[in-house]
């Protein structure tokens, strides 16, 4: 079945008991099945004896039941139907950017600040907010100490890369320049941009203000002002975020579905993460459908159009058929992004009917760690 | 569907979208009609999928439907029509790409993020209510491959972005107008999802908000459907692990196939996951009747070789075999895909 190059085996469990693996990111595009597999990383680690805490951005209400996770807690809670020490809980951006706001704002100005309404903008809807908050909350519970093993989904977004990119593009949107630039384009800016966009820069903010409205510009000069106090400790937290992911502590876990548009990212986010020097552990393949039977499809098929008077025999044969034609379609998928990436190290995680609770879980989780080049022997055991 | 010409195309991440917006647009453009294709999230998917090098900010031809008809696209790029808006009222010249560089276009859009929407609905818009010079509808057909169903619903609710925007001025006026077609049986919301529990569950959110904000649903587009293979009769006992090996085993030896007890394990296990599936799809397909909220639902095949250019068409074709752009889709038509009956009252809604 393996005919093709066979890459690298990702050893789930050699990860999770290394005792220097302290954070895991799950990441991916969206729709792949991160937040199940970072909870399922995190159930078997603890169950495999690490303190384990994971932090899920958008669980399916299954799934947060699952976890136990009734209420947007936005702090840590144990899970107590696992046989170890595993803590869960859901990303609340809103109020962990306000806690950002209270801890780092001088005295007295941090109610000012999250009075604003242009920090209730910011922080419920800039498009790299939750990405930043979920890095920033990584942050947090490393912090603490109190575990050993932080397991992290990322948020849902379009594309996998977003979420390195959300703290670098939340800094020079904060920093003020722009907002300075747009209320008072004539003092702020320097000469030489002056120069460069000459009056259409004024012409430029007058549109703006024109559009928006210049009660918005207002509410954003006060809150660049206000914020501009704790912009040093902010920018501090976003880059020591960033150091700990490039730490060897840390290890990416890339999560694609075995089809085109998701190997695509996951590529990309493969190649990204080298150039970034952060550490990858490999590339789970979720979801895939190995063949559990030798026989080919052709054969099944002429057997099916001859068999008469036999209908679960040729429907098992047919369905069978299908079957290899999709295995065959998702390992020459996989075949190609280990082409252009052979050193990356791949685990194959077959489809799961109904991840709905604790054990569907451990069922997933006994596939990730099983799930090197022969994920048929752990289809066949589950399926009985 | 009849009655619209602007069809918005939303769906979970994952279940296909931006292949079945390509797909309905083809459709539609079927039998020498004229279709605008419009992506608005900046992934040049529409190019991936056409096999293109990635599209400009402005329309061109794609595809040829068949029977004559022409598919164009258009990737909308909401910086770049920001400038092309400033520059109606206010001349920026060069100094608009060195805004645009600076981050003070993105800055403008995040102040106001209603901005953005505004500007891309409104796009589509104008493309629906173009005329050409002898004033018939440039386009017969304007398929918005719009945001992810989290999203979609804020972004077509341009009513409630305009409360972001100044109360008066051009881009008030112009949310205006916007609003009106959007809310018009000019404009149909369809949603794109697989039968399983989280896209079900997101597609009913979606339909529910919609009616909400008094936004029309056209069409649940249940996308990748696989075949049903097992007959009625045997889904439930097989999805419940009850397979009679020892009577596929004798069939099979019957027709002159003697297999290992290994490869009739392995069948047996395949077999209850294709059960398994078909159960969950079956159950999926139930909830959707269920709400009241579904309107008319279209299937299209899982391709098991992948979406290529030749797929697209045959998506197309088997969206026209539906009733996509001749008579108005069927009701609640059962397609290609699960036949199976849920006979117990398991088709549960959370």
């Amino acid at each position: 079945m393996n005919a093709m190059k066979t890459p690298a085996v990702l050893d789930v469990d050699a990860l999770l008991d290394d005792p220097t693996t302290r954070v895991i990111v799950c990441c991916g595009s969206g729709g792949v099945g991160k937040t199940t597999t970072s909870a399922a990383l995190a159930v078997r680690a603890a169950e495999r004896g690490r303190r384990t805490v994971v932090l899920t951005i958008d669980p399916a209400k299954r799934l947060a039941q699952a976890l136990g996770l009734q209420i947007l807690g936005n702090e840590p809670a144990a899970v107590s139907s696992v046989d170890g020490d595993l803590h869960a809980m859901m990303l609340d951006m809103r109020r962990t950017f306000d806690q950002m706001v209270q801890t780092h704002a001088e005295p007295g100005r941090a109610e000012a600040i999250i009075a604003n309404p242009f920090y209730q903008t910011i922080s419920s809807s800039f498009s790299g907010t939750q990405e930043y908050m979920a890095m920033e909350k990584l942050g947090q519970l490393v912090a603490t100490g109190d575990w050993d093993l932080v397991v992290v989904d990322t948020p849902p977004s379009r594309s996998a890369l977003d979420f390195l990119d959300a703290p670098q593009r939340m800094s020079t949107f904060l920093d003020g320049r722009m907002i300075r630039l747009l209320s008072s384009p004539a003092r702020a800016g320097g000469r030489g941009l002056r120069k460069l966009v000459g009056g259409a820069f004024t012409l430029f903010a007058k549109a703006v203000s024109t559009i928006i409205g210049g009660q918005m510009l207002t509410d954003a000069s006060a809150f660049v002002q206000a914020f501009d106090t704790m912009f040093g400790g902010f920018r501090e937290r976003a880059n020591a975020t960033y150091e700990l992911l490039r730490s060897p502590g840390t290890a990416f876990v890339v999560v694609a579905a075995p089809e085109p548009d998701a190997l695509r990212e996951a590529a990309y986010f493969v190649d990204r993460l080298s150039a970034e020097e952060m550490p990858l552990a490999g590339l789970v393949l979720n979801r895939t459908h190995p063949v559990l039977a030798e026989l080919s499809a052709s054969k099944a098929r002429n057997v099916a159009d001859e068999l008469r008077g036999a209908p679960l025999a040729t429907a098992v044969l047919r369905l069978h058929a299908d079957r290899v034609d999709l295995a065959g379609r998702e390992e020459s998928l996989l075949a190609r992004f280990t082409g252009a990436h052979p050193t990356v190290a791949v685990t194959s995680v077959p489809v799961v009917a109904d991840v709905g609770d604790l054990d569907g879980l451990r069922e997933i989780g006994t596939r990730l760690a099983d799930g090197g080049p022969h994920p048929q022997a752990t289809a066949l055991r589950s399926a009985r | 569907m009849s009655a619209a010409r602007l069809h918005v195309v939303t769906g979970k991440g994952g279940t296909g979208k931006t292949t079945v917006a390509a797909a309905l647009a083809l459709a539609l453009a079927t039998g020498g009609k004229r279709t605008l294709l419009i992506e608005v999230e900046g992934r040049q998917g529409i190019a991936q999928l056409f096999d293109t090098p990635p599209l400009p900010y402005e329309e061109r031809k794609i595809a040829v439907a068949p029977g004559g008809g022409e598919v164009r696209a258009l990737a909308v790029d909401s910086e770049a029509a920001l400038l092309e808006y400033f520059e109606m009222f206010y001349r920026l010249g060069m100094a608009g790409h060195a805004l645009r560089r600076m981050g003070a276009i993105e800055f403008a859009t995040t102040l106001a993020p209603g901005l953005r929407d505004v500007l891309l609905t409104g796009k589509a818009k104008e493309c629906v209510n173009r005329r050409d010079a002898d004033g018939r509808p440039a386009y017969d057909a304007v398929v918005l491959d719009a945001p992810p169903t989290g999203r979609v619903v804020s972004f077509l609710d341009v009513t409630k972005a305009m409360a972001d925007l100044a109360k008066s001025g051009p881009i008030h006026s112009q949310a205006e107008g916007v609003v009106e077609v959007l809310h018009s049986p000019l404009t149909a919301v369809h949603v794109v999802t697989l039968l399983e529990e989280l896209p079900v569950t997101e597609t009913l959110e979606t339909l529910d908000e919609l009616a909400a904000a008094g936004l029309r649903p056209g069409a649940v587009i249940a996308n990748q459907v696989r075949p049903q293979w097992l007959p009625d009769r045997s889904v439930a006992a097989a999805a419940g692990g009850r397979v009679d090996a020892a009577r596929i085993r004798a069939s099979l030896a019957s027709a002159g196939l003697d297999l290992t007890p290994d490869v009739i394990d392995g069948l047996v296990a395949e077999t209850v996951e294709h059960a398994q599936r078909v159960h969950a799809e079956a159950v999926a397909l139930a909830r959707l009747d269920a709400s009241s909220a579904a309107p008319a639902r279209l299937e299209l095949p899982r391709l098991i070789g992948g979406v290529d250019l030749g797929g697209l068409y045959e998506l197309a074709e088997t969206l026209c075999a539906q009733g996509v752009g001749g008579s108005a889709a069927r009701e609640r038509k059962s397609g290609p895909g699960p036949g199976y009956p849920l006979t117990t009252s398991s088709g549960t809604r959370s």
